[in-house]
């Protein structure tokens, strides 16, 4: 069974935040690119488009990616969670709520993807030790920190998460 | 990026397909946390890529009745280090699979992707080597299988022929009272391209080494299987000596170049230590104990 | 009726000051709400590429962009040619300010020449990326390759090649005869050398090497323009002050600042990298050419290869100490890159090499000198690190030699008000003995050093000191209060790390309001009066003092509002605890805003000043390592930083920054650096290969934060942002050497740099 080739422009069907959609895509443009040049959805930022600073991370069907090595025309029926739909209209996140709370950020630029990599952190792992956060977070770069009050918000976030345990 | 062309086949034949008829504008996506980047680099001239995480082959980690493992090309490395089983069974191997890039890379790289890319520094490629591992490979003549050490040609490039893909890599069951580490050397503690890796595996006939593999990466062209080394250990007593003899023996086999990444004296001086590290860990494993908690 | 405060003043004295609420762009920041620079999406937008040298150093014969020019959805192709001629600028900038505009111009965009690998040649715009990336694939440049010089030895040998030709070495303000590649030699000394070091017990010299470091913010530089059919133009970018591009955009393409607007966006770190414009000037002339919107954004190859780094150095310390530990003199000769173009942070670099300490006898030359590389640009407390990882490595050396407590030498020569810095500037009030001492009394110190659990492993702690002097400049505030008593700030400094709260909490503390009841706005150079940039650790300070005056002025017409309202005279009218008061009446604040505002009496409050008195900052931080003597590697086992803040005005900030930059030293200490290749192209250009630290390569940091108000704020500020990069290198190497013996004399201390002066001191070399 010979299969299609996709020249040129195409749709792809996918679901952000929750919201079922069409993307009008080229199959060299990244998730990445879809996201803010096509969608307007910024939060995503481009630091390197190369995989080496975590800036672009968003969620793709429960794992933790850089949207820069994702081609839009492989998110086809996908999930994908940004920056953009962690807050709802009751308010923001408890991991936003403990980036904020903690001073946890400075510029703020690499903030959404640590953010959603903190997500995908304590989805899998409520209780992370130490080591485990700042492994996790190996591939979140941030220049303005040092880091010290981002793994203090993780910690904050996890134990408010799990209901102060 | 330059303009490309995308197929996502369902069948390794409808993949072979389309191999063949591009030849070299063509390559298997997998996790493309190489190939993305690469073609937006202009590091390697792809025009058509083809997507092979919608073929059940590529896809699939099955532990053989006899203790082997056969996993799909495009597996990414979450699903293995997740992998009860095959944590349990090849801990060793684990522990390459388990360091390739951060969180994210992990969430899409595969190791068939790592093979495929061909580095001299891919950090599975050692530890595919140590297990005796073997490359299924599916092409337009049919199948064949090529044992992992003589699948990496010279950097970046690999023995698979035009049409050719990797469908999967099957490791056989590891031995009674052998055991497997690998470890790399990197100035920060993840994030980071090998500056020297390596893999180990003995197998113990009472107290004394029956057999040995040690496969060194960063240090050749090629990731480098160095049978000299594993050789010198058979039939030796498993002591501390014996392993720095085989260090030794690994030492004057890598011929490292000078990068970025690290000095060739840098790199030969760090063979010898990681020998014998990797070493020391695989023999733990070989006596029933674990390394780094597995 | 201004607002007192009586000195001593102190943490405990103020409301809103010491506080941590949260900033006030917090929520856009964790939504990813915030724009930012590349965030811009505009009506029929365009996008722009820059065509860079792949030649470290080449004459340009021709350039031939015609095919690109006839590509479809080009929109616009310029080179140097299309920027005016900078001579112009001759009469208007005088001598200095003039060469500094010629220099830019033909970095930005070459004239001519190429002097670093990555200096911009062509710039288009075009439809859509890939249509621009076609383009620049058809453009022809015919360059003339010539020899490179890529460090500061090569670029001063006999014989070098030269790379600005019409280039002179300005010594002093003299101009020396000759072809050269320095551009700058400058000597600055008090007392006299030769009596010192002859007063001296012990004498240490020693060489040292830094590599080029990049500041590594996480966003690159972007910059997009759109030309206004009447001649002006609107700018976003990622800048560390907007009134800059705006000046920068002005004098290159010799056009008046009211021409020029420019949005204020969020920024994503600078660290000193992004004070300067690189893309803002060319997407403004490919708007003009093409009447169309231009986004440009940089890689983050072109980033590390093509935007100012700090400047590599080779500097060499000479210093005396007597056996009492009292240091008798010291000269230091440091040798700084300035990269393709002259200008450069050796003038920081001089007067902040010695300054821990009180010296009679002191001497510091300093060397600008050109090479194929990047211009060099500012990179957090700029020179500092450099020069006072040499000085704090000898004087530890010194003390060891002399069998000496290096806390007490430090404690004992420690520079206080009234001694005199080595360009005869005598120090203000500063907090150099409580730093030190502060570190003294810490946990860290009095813990000793837990044994490493393995024989090749290796522990050991070090001690440095930092001085930062601090900026002063122009800031603007203006205070409008709302008729609901909330009081919304509008000033002009970039909000690079939560700025625009600790600006507001001054201005709450003035009034006497809650933090909340004040809305911060950073608006663009249209809406606000001159503010100079993010930078310098001047922001706190400046733009807060311009607050607190704005403030001021707020609180004298709302009296003299209030005893319109209640038909008294002005000098009836209290105001204290946040209420006014005059006889039988009184009102809150907010609701004389009330009453203002029934009464039509619109109160604001603005200032601007330039206020000079920062106050310096000082830094003592203690490290515990351990290396791997096997691999070379060092790991950060703990790590104390104490600094002098003044007073603390938003503390989990100051921590912050205290934090980030001890982070950004311990990258430079051991991992990051330049690599070229022998065509003096940089190989490591990506964050794979320049490797900034990652958050398993650091434990948390512990800060102290000290104070000792500066007389020179209202509220005894002191800028923080830089002073804390400035010891970790020094402290890291002098822990290095406590743990194996060996002094590291280059920067970073890689592994292979260890293991290679380890296995040097096992063959008994010296």
């Amino acid at each position: 069974m010979a299969a299609e080739l996709v020249a040129g422009k195409t749709v792809v069907s996918t679901t952000i935040n929750g919201e079922p959609l069409e993307i009008v895509c080229e199959p060299r443009e990244s998730l990445l690119e879809v996201l803010r040049d096509t969608l307007h959805l910024t939060g995503a930022k481009e630091g390197c488009n190369n995989g080496n600073c975590g800036a672009c991370n968003v969620i793709l069907d429960g794992r933790l990616v850089n949207s820069c090595c994702v081609l839009a025309v492989e998110v086809k029926d996908g999930e994908i969670t940004t920056i953009e739909g962690l807050a709802t209209a009751e308010g923001l996140h408890p991991v936003q709520e403990a980036f904020l709370e903690g001073a946890a950020l400075q510029c703020g630029i690499c903030t959404p993807g640590f953010i959603v990599s903190t997500k995908a952190l304590l989805d899998k792992n409520p209780n992370p030790t130490e080591t485990e956060i700042r492994y996790w977070l190996a591939g979140n770069l941030c220049r303005c920190t040092g880091y010290d009050k981002i793994v203090r918000a993780v910690q904050a976030a996890a134990k408010n998460l799990s209901g102060g345990n | 990026m330059r303009s490309i062309k995308y197929a996502a086949p369902t069948s390794v034949e409808a993949a072979v397909a389309i191999l063949d008829e591009y030849g070299e504008d063509a390559r298997i996506l997998a996790g493309g946390t190489d190939l993305i980047v690469q073609v937006r680099e202009n590091g390697r001239d792809v025009g058509v890529m083809v997507d092979g995480k919608g073929i059940e082959e590529l896809t699939r980690i099955e532990i053989g009745a006899d203790g082997s493992l056969t996993m799909g090309a495009a597996v990414p490395c979450y699903q293995l280090t997740a992998n009860e089983g095959v944590v349990a069974a090849f801990p060793g191997f684990i522990d390459a699979v388990s360091i390739i890039g951060g969180t994210a890379i992990q969430g899409r790289a595969s190791v068939g992707g790592n093979l495929c890319n061909s580095g001299p520094a891919g950090d599975s490629i050692p530890a595919l080597i140590v297990h005796g591992a073997t490359a299924n490979i599916a092409g337009p003549g049919g199948r064949r299988s090529v044992v992992v050490e003589d699948f990496c040609t010279r950097p970046g490039a690999n023995v698979l022929e035009t049409g050719e893909l990797l469908v999967s890599l099957t490791l056989p069951a590891m031995p009674k009272n052998s055991g497997a580490h690998y470890l790399r050397f990197i100035p920060r503690n993840e994030m980071d391209i090998a500056v020297v890796g390596v893999g180990a595996m003995v197998k113990l006939d009472g107290d004394n080494f029956e057999s040995a593999r040690i496969a060194l990466g960063a240090v050749a062209p090629t990731p480098l299987f160095v049978a000299a080394s594993g050789d010198s250990l058979a039939g030796k007593p498993a002591t501390e000596k014996s392993i720095e003899a085989a260090a030794a023996v690994a030492q004057e086999a890598a011929r490292p170049i000078t990068d970025m990444r690290g000095t060739a004296e840098f790199r030969k001086h760090l063979v010898g230590v990681l020998t014998k590290r990797a070493l020391r860990g695989a023999l733990e494993r070989a006596k029933g104990g674990t390394v780094n908690g597995r | 009726m201004a607002v007192t405060r009586s000195e001593p003043i102190k943490t405990g004295d103020f409301d809103v000051i010491g506080t941590s609420p949260v900033r006030h762009d917090g929520v856009d920041k964790v939504t990813g709400r915030a724009n930012y620079g590349a965030d811009i999406h505009l009506p029929g937008m365009t996008h722009g590429l820059v065509l860079r040298s792949p030649h470290a150093h080449a004459n340009i014969r021709s350039i031939d962009t015609s095919k690109a020019e006839a590509l479809a959805g080009v929109v616009a192709v310029i080179t140097g040619a299309d920027f005016p001629d900078p001579g112009e600028h001759m009469t208007k900038a005088g001598e200095g300010g003039a060469q500094s505009i010629i220099n830019k111009s033909a970095d930005i965009l070459a004239r001519g020449k190429v002097h670093y690998q990555g200096h911009p040649v062509v710039a288009v715009a075009a439809k859509d990326l890939p249509t621009a990336e076609a383009a620049l694939a058809l453009i022809e440049v015919d360059y003339e390759v010539l020899p490179t010089v890529m460090t500061v030895q090569e670029a001063i040998a006999d014989g070098a090649p030269i790379i600005m030709a019409e280039l002179r070495t300005d010594e002093d303000g003299a101009e020396l005869e000759g072809e050269t590649n320095i551009s700058e030699h400058s000597v600055s000394e008090e007392g006299d050398l030769g009596a010192g070091f002859a007063e001296a017990d012990v004498i240490i010299e020693a060489e040292f090497n830094t590599s080029t470091v990049h500041q590594g913010f996480i966003e690159p530089m972007n910059g997009t323009a759109w030309w206004r059919e009447d001649g002006t133009v609107d700018i976003w970018g990622s800048s560390q002050g907007h009134f800059g591009i705006r000046g920068e955009v002005s004098d290159l393409l010799l056009i008046p600042v009211s021409k020029v607007r420019v949005m204020a966006m969020e920024i994503g770190g600078g660290f000193g990298g992004k004070t300067t414009s690189y893309l803002e000037p060319l997407a403004a002339v490919l708007s003009r050419k093409s009447g169309r919107p231009v986004k440009m954004t940089m890689t983050r190859e072109e980033v590390l290869k093509a935007t100012g780094p700090t400047p590599g150095t080779w500097e060499k310390v000479k210093l005396g100490m007597r056996k009492d530990g009292k240091i008798t003199a010291a000269h230091v000769i440091l040798y700084f890159e300035a990269g393709g173009f002259p200008g450069s942070v050796l003038g920081a670099g001089v007067i902040t090499a010695l300054s821990p300490y009180a010296l009679e006898n002191q001497r510091v030359d300093g060397y600008e000198v050109l090479v194929n590389k990047s211009h060099t640009g500012a990179y957090r407390a700029p020179g500092a690190t450099m020069s006072e990882y040499a000085v704090e490595t000898v004087v530890e050396e010194a003390c060891e030699k002399l069998g000496l407590d290096s806390m007490e030498v430090r404690l004992m020569n420690a520079s206080k008000e009234g001694d005199m810095r080595v360009d005869g500037l005598p120090f203000p009030k500063m907090g150099t003995v409580e730093t030190t001492q502060a570190i003294k009394d810490s946990d860290h110190w009095k813990t000793p050093l837990a044994p490493a659990a393995e024989p090749h492993l290796k522990r050991g702690r070090g001690l440095a000191s930092g001085y930062w002097m601090n900026g002063g400049g122009m800031s603007s505030a203006q205070a409008i209060v709302n008729e609901d008593g909330t009081v919304t700030l509008r000033e002009g400094s970039m909000d690079i790390g939560g700025t625009r709260t600790s600006i507001a909490m001054q201005l709450a503390e003035t009034l006497g309001i809650a933090i909340e009841d004040v809305h911060p706005v950073v608006p663009n150079t249209d809406s606000i009066a001159f503010t100079g940039i993010t930078g310098g650790s001047r922001t706190t300070y400046a733009t807060g003092y311009a607050a607190h005056l704005a403030a001021e002025e707020v609180l004298e017409k709302m009296v003299a509002g209030m005893a319109q309202v209640w038909d008294v005279g002005k000098e009836d009218v209290d105001y204290e605890n946040a209420s006014f008061a005059a006889g039988e009446e009184s009102a809150t604040f907010k609701e004389a805003a009330a009453l203002l505002d029934d009464a039509n009496l619109l109160v604001t409050g603005s200032s601007s000043i330039a206020p000079n008195r920062p106050g310096p900052a000082i830094a003592v931080q203690l490290v515990d390592v351990e290396v791997d003597t096997e691999t070379g590697k060092v790991e950060i086992l703990r790590y104390t930083a104490a600094q002098d803040a003044g007073i603390a005005i938003y503390p989990p900030y100051v921590e912050g920054q205290i934090q980030g930059g001890v982070v950004q030293g311990i990258g430079w200490a051991l991992n990051e650096e330049y690599w070229f290749d022998d065509d003096g192209r940089m190989r490591n250009s990506s964050l794979l290969d320049y490797r900034m630290p990652t958050a398993p390569d650091v434990p948390m940091i512990e800060t102290i934060i000290v104070e000792v108000p500066n007389p020179g704020h209202p509220y005894g500020v002191r800028g923080v942002g830089e002073v804390p990069i400035v010891p970790p290198p020094a402290a890291i190497a002098n822990a290095i050497y406590d743990a194996i013996g060996i002094r590291m004399r280059e920067l970073p201390m890689s592994p292979a740099r260890v293991v290679a002066a380890l296995e040097k001191a096992k063959n008994g070399a010296g």
